[in-house]
């Protein structure tokens, strides 16, 4: 008997707990919570600051003197600083992020799909082998291309420069991120399929409107 | 008038020079995977690695399941080394929902993952062995693998896919006694591995043909953006273990074994020596375990993750492998990004293989500690 009562108050239990999600403050109130605690508020920082470590925040400090609007940089969580920008000034943050701050390849690249916003964001993971400050560190250079609602990869218009030049190591990574999610790379010097057999005539398939059979 | 050809084939002319060979896609050892390599002779002009015959959709089906539901899957790819793919799966989880795992129980993840990077080490060993036509050594190391297939069998019940690392912990606690028949084991199988070294390693038949083979230099290896045994072969002092050290790793007493050669038989060397330094890892994390505590953090039905991003990353036995998962606020993940060694080490095929004799090809393929399942997931 316990134990069935146990089942029945838990899920309840989790739906409590997330829907005191303080993140679902409106402004106004966060604004009030913070001049009680005297806290200084200003309506563009995001409602819950995470403190920047010195070190990560001397590289973002460093990326955004240098692009300041162009881009837009996050502190995720600690080793982890995510950049995002837009597709046209992709290859200049890329360059600097190579020359100035020492990444010097790719761990991975990762498309993903946003159908709703009508977008696909191109996510590149970076690392260091060279610089031993950076070694625990991974920085995320993330893009978005147009998502078209009938893809026709290569020749419609989710489409960006590749890396390639920059970083040599995403070559096998774009050409399965072309197959998977139909982003061209322009610039990259061989964009054929990968893992996909050479007859795949549906739609790109790590895209959200493909479904698995049966799901 | 000649019957016109099916498309795709193509007719060579004898007097090309070149000729093209398939090699694969059916392997006998590994998984399947194929290389379109073009001689000159017996000299390799071009190499162009074809994989995705055993590709899954592991990421797609990931994002049809919840967190739980996604541990046994997950570990496919590579199932003789099944708990260090489940390894940043179960951090990168712990990240997103804020669990803590109790201290006993990161001891144990270590111990496992340790024992299963020798399980995972001892199966290419093998068929390194068969590759080149030295079928001792592929009998000593699957026999000797069967020594930490049972340990791991004590410590899960299960042989090889066991999931037995879980988000918040491991599955069960270990069974009585397990820390001195692990002990007893690892000593015998370090008298063993001095053995290999005897009957492998000097064997003059594979120093000829592995040293000085596909030569691959410092600067190659971090362009290319290579990773595990690859990488450290070629000089370069790079382990997530020391690096970006993940549960109690920081506390263990070992080394990073690093050559400078760059070739064939440097790539085999460091996964052999790397197993000494597996086994003082697990002394060591026997030594500073707590003898008792909760192993298992119990989590809320259905957890969410909240909108948020995480990659978290281990030392596999192929290399960094890492995942990338995306939530948004609901109990299944919204991308799920398998980061694996293999397919970052693929790209050094072509490079390695051109200019090569094709008697060379075995050792170099395999001395990329290249896992086809894992690469294609």
């Amino acid at each position: 008997m316990s134990s069935e009562n146990e089942k029945d108050e838990q899920p309840s239990d989790t739906v409590a707990a997330h829907s005191e999600d303080t993140e679902s403050l409106s402004k106004d109130e966060a604004k009030k919570f913070y001049e009680e605690k005297g806290i200084d508020f200003s309506p563009d920082s995001p409602i819950h600051p995470k403190p920047i470590p010195p070190f990560e925040k001397s590289i973002s400090d460093k990326i955004a003197s240098k692009f300041n609007s162009k881009i837009n940089v996050d502190y995720v969580r600690e080793s982890r600083i995510r950049v995002s920008t837009k597709k046209e000034d992709i290859l200049d943050v890329a360059f600097f992020i190579r020359d100035e701050l020492g990444y010097d390849h790719a761990v991975s690249v990762s498309g993903v799909d946003y159908p709703d916003s009508k977008e696909i964001e191109v996510v590149y993971h970076l690392g260091s082998y060279t610089d031993e400050k950076l070694a625990s560190q991974v920085l995320t250079l993330a893009t978005r291309v147009p998502r078209e609602e009938i893809p026709n990869p290569g020749k419609d218009s989710s489409r960006m420069t590749s890396l390639r030049e920059v970083f040599y190591s995403v070559e096998f990574h774009e050409r399965e991120c072309f197959e998977m999610f139909g982003v061209y790379f322009e610039g990259h010097p061989d964009n054929r399929r990968l893992l996909l057999p050479e007859d795949w005539a549906d739609i790109p398939p790590f895209r959200k409107d493909f479904k698995i059979k049966g799901r | 008038m000649t019957t016109p050809l099916p498309p795709g084939i193509q007719l060579e002319k004898v007097d090309d020079r070149i000729m093209t060979l398939n090699v694969g896609p059916q392997h006998p050892g590994s998984g399947h995977m194929r290389l379109i390599i073009k001689v000159d002779g017996d000299y390799i002009v071009s190499c162009d690695p074809d994989p995705g015959y055993v590709h899954r959709g592991e990421e797609k089906m990931a994002e049809y399941r919840n967190y739980i539901q996604n541990i046994p899957h997950l570990e496919r790819p590579v199932i003789h080394d099944s708990s260090n793919i489940l390894y940043p799966y179960c951090l990168a989880v712990e990240e997103l929902l804020g669990i803590e795992v109790p201290e006993r129980a990161k001891y144990i993840r270590v111990i496992a993952a340790e024992l299963n990077r020798c399980i995972y080490t001892l199966y290419w060993l093998a068929i390194y062995g068969i590759f080149l036509g030295h079928s001792t050594m592929f009998m000593w190391p699957a026999g000797d693998r069967e020594l930490f297939i049972d340990l791991l069998e004590a410590m899960s019940g299960a042989r090889v896919t066991h999931a037995y690392l879980v988000p918040g912990g491991v599955r069960n606690d270990l069974p009585a006694n397990f820390e001195e028949r692990c002990l007893r084991q690892v000593d015998y199988f370090e008298k063993r591995l001095k053995e290999y070294q005897a009957i492998f390693y000097k064997n003059p038949i594979l120093i000829s043909r592995t040293e000085g083979t596909g030569i691959l230099s410092r600067t190659d290896a971090i362009r290319l953006g290579t990773t595990g045994s690859v990488l450290r072969a070629s000089g370069v002092n790079y382990d997530i273990r020391k690096k970006e050290p993940y549960d109690v790793y920081e506390n263990m007493d070992f080394e990073t074994v690093v050559m400078k050669e760059g070739d064939s038989y440097a790539r085999s060397y460091i996964p052999y020596l790397e197993m000494f330094e597996s086994c003082r890892i697990i002394r060591d994390a026997i030594r500073k375990m707590p003898k008792s505590g909760s192993v298992r953090t119990k989590l809320k039905p259905n957890p969410k993750g909240g909108n948020d991003e995480v990659y978290k990353r281990v030392e596999s036995g192929r290399g960094e492998l890492g995942y990338y998962i995306v939530s948004n606020n609901r109990p299944e993940p919204y991308r799920v990004k398998i980061s694996v060694g293999s397919f970052r080490n693929l790209i050094c095929m072509p490079y390695l293989l051109k200019g090569e004799l094709l008697g060379n090809m075995p050792s170099v393929y395999w001395g990329l500690n290249y896992w086809p399942v894992e690469a294609d997931r």
